[in-house]
């Protein structure tokens, strides 16, 4: 078993100047091309006594005297492979701003005040069809030092495992009909315009709970596995 | 026109960004969250195997330290089994105690991470040939598009080292070095000290795996 080849010409190159730090953070060498041995198709696992009950309730994980401020809403997806099957029982992180754009963090000094009521981050293991979901705030734009006046549009932070070492994935879901989503550099790197589609994710009226929380549908795709061909596929592929 | 095949394409990645530990160290950020933290002690009082501490920093291409850099690693036991269902080797036992993975971030003031771990055995490599005694990492920052992987392998394994079949993959022979931590003895624990040069003279080999 191997994982099918990343597609470069879909992923963002290392040295892309629109984003500044890029520059000094990138390889000038190429990329070693290596076929999967047993260190890169194996990974970690993980279980789902290892998490909390409430460590995918961003509403409620960091709550002192209240709810968060900001628009309630549940992010939900799947995550599958290229041969579109579901991922089960991966571990999946995020983390994002409030709905002020300000992050709790001791290195952001953004003048936007933190919410006493919101911590930020979370994590979920997907179950046996591929699916997560969390409950957050909507979170906010922020100013950040690229160009003059350059703002990220509002994000989440993803972090993905897969079932082998050569799928870990780090990625940032955008929300649908945002206009700061075109301007920003960092989605830019992005060289093909599907693929910075895919990291849209539309708002689900159908997932949402009247009168309470609005749902967006976020699906993650990770590399597909192969086995050689008319081989027995005992493995499951 | 021909039929067309129903792959699905892969998420494409992105940066990090430089407030990467409020998800995955959220101490670091400053503020206490989960109850069970993942941190960057690999091993217990039942692992097998010798400890071994790796230190190192991240350097970018001004010759400048990372101090908001994040690095994962994953590794086999001491037996040169991955505690992984795929591994299927013959040889050796999984650790149940040992599940090989960890993760930190570099220090916000010294820029220096730190795992504290056991050295890993032999695993057989593609086509059975062996593969010398490695550790994979995987690097993500601010300025980072998509992770970096690379491998460490030890000084001390100097005959394995010179049959591995992915260090011999590198056609030039001066960039394996960058791959190879040396081992220091000084202390009560033998610690490898691994920088990891993401730009320029002396610049790590990373993998497309």
């Amino acid at each position: 078993m191997e994982f099918y080849q990343r597609d470069r010409t879909l992923q963002p190159a290392g040295y892309t100047p629109i984003y500044k730090t890029s520059v000094a953070r990138s390889p000038r060498q190429s990329l070693m091309s290596l076929q999967g041995s047993l260190s890169e198709i194996t990974g970690p696992v993980f279980g789902q006594n290892e998490l909390g009950p409430l460590d995918n309730d961003l509403i409620r994980n960091y709550a002192k005297d209240g709810d968060p401020i900001g628009e309630r809403i549940f992010v939900h997806g799947r995550v599958l492979d290229e041969n579109n099957r579901p991922v089960p029982n991966t571990l999946v992180e995020f983390w994002q701003a409030n709905a002020g754009g300000r992050y709790r963090h001791k290195k952001d000094t953004y003048l936007a005040p933190i919410d006493p009521n919101f911590g930020g981050c979370g994590r979920a293991l997907t179950d046996e069809n591929g699916y997560y979901f969390f409950r957050t705030i909507k979170p906010g734009p922020y100013p950040w030092r690229n160009y003059v006046n350059s703002w990220r549009p509002a994000h989440i932070h993803f972090s993905v495992f897969g079932s082998g070492f050569a799928q870990r994935l780090i990625t940032q879901m955008y929300f649908e009909g945002d206009p700061l989503i075109k301007e920003c550099p960092i989605v830019h790197v992005i060289p093909d315009e599907d693929a910075i589609n895919r990291l849209i994710a539309p708002i689900d009226l159908k997932g949402s709970v009247p009168l309470d929380t609005i749902a967006y549908k976020f699906d993650i795709v990770l590399r597909g596995r192969r086995s050689t061909l008319f081989e027995n596929r005992l493995e499951g592929n | 026109m021909v039929q067309s095949l129903d792959y699905l394409k892969e998420t494409a990645s992105q940066t990090a960004g430089p407030y990467v530990h409020i998800g995955l160290i959220p101490s670091q950020a400053g503020f206490d969250i989960f109850e069970n933290n993942f941190t960057n002690v690999l091993a217990d009082e039942n692992t097998r195997g010798e400890r071994i501490i790796i230190e190192g920093r991240v350097i970018d291409g001004t010759g400048t330290p990372l101090r908001d850099a994040l690095l994962e690693i994953w590794q086999a036991n001491a037996d040169g089994r991955y505690n992984h269902q795929l591994d299927r080797q013959k040889s050796g036992k999984v650790d149940e105690g040992f599940r090989g993975w960890g993760r930190t971030g570099t220090d916000f003031d010294t820029a220096v991470y730190r795992f504290e771990t056991i050295k890993p055995g032999v695993v057989s490599g593609r086509n059975g040939k062996d593969m010398a005694p490695h550790i994979n990492f995987w690097i993500v920052a601010r300025g980072i598009n998509i992770g970096l992987n690379t491998r460490m392998y030890f000084a001390d394994e100097q005959e394995a080292n010179a049959a591995d079949p992915v260090l011999n993959l590198i056609e030039q022979k001066t960039r394996r070095k960058t791959l190879i931590a040396d081992r220091d003895d000084s202390g009560s624990i033998p610690v490898y000290r691994f920088d990891i040069i993401l730009q320029g003279d002396g610049e790590t080999v990373f993998f497309d795996i």
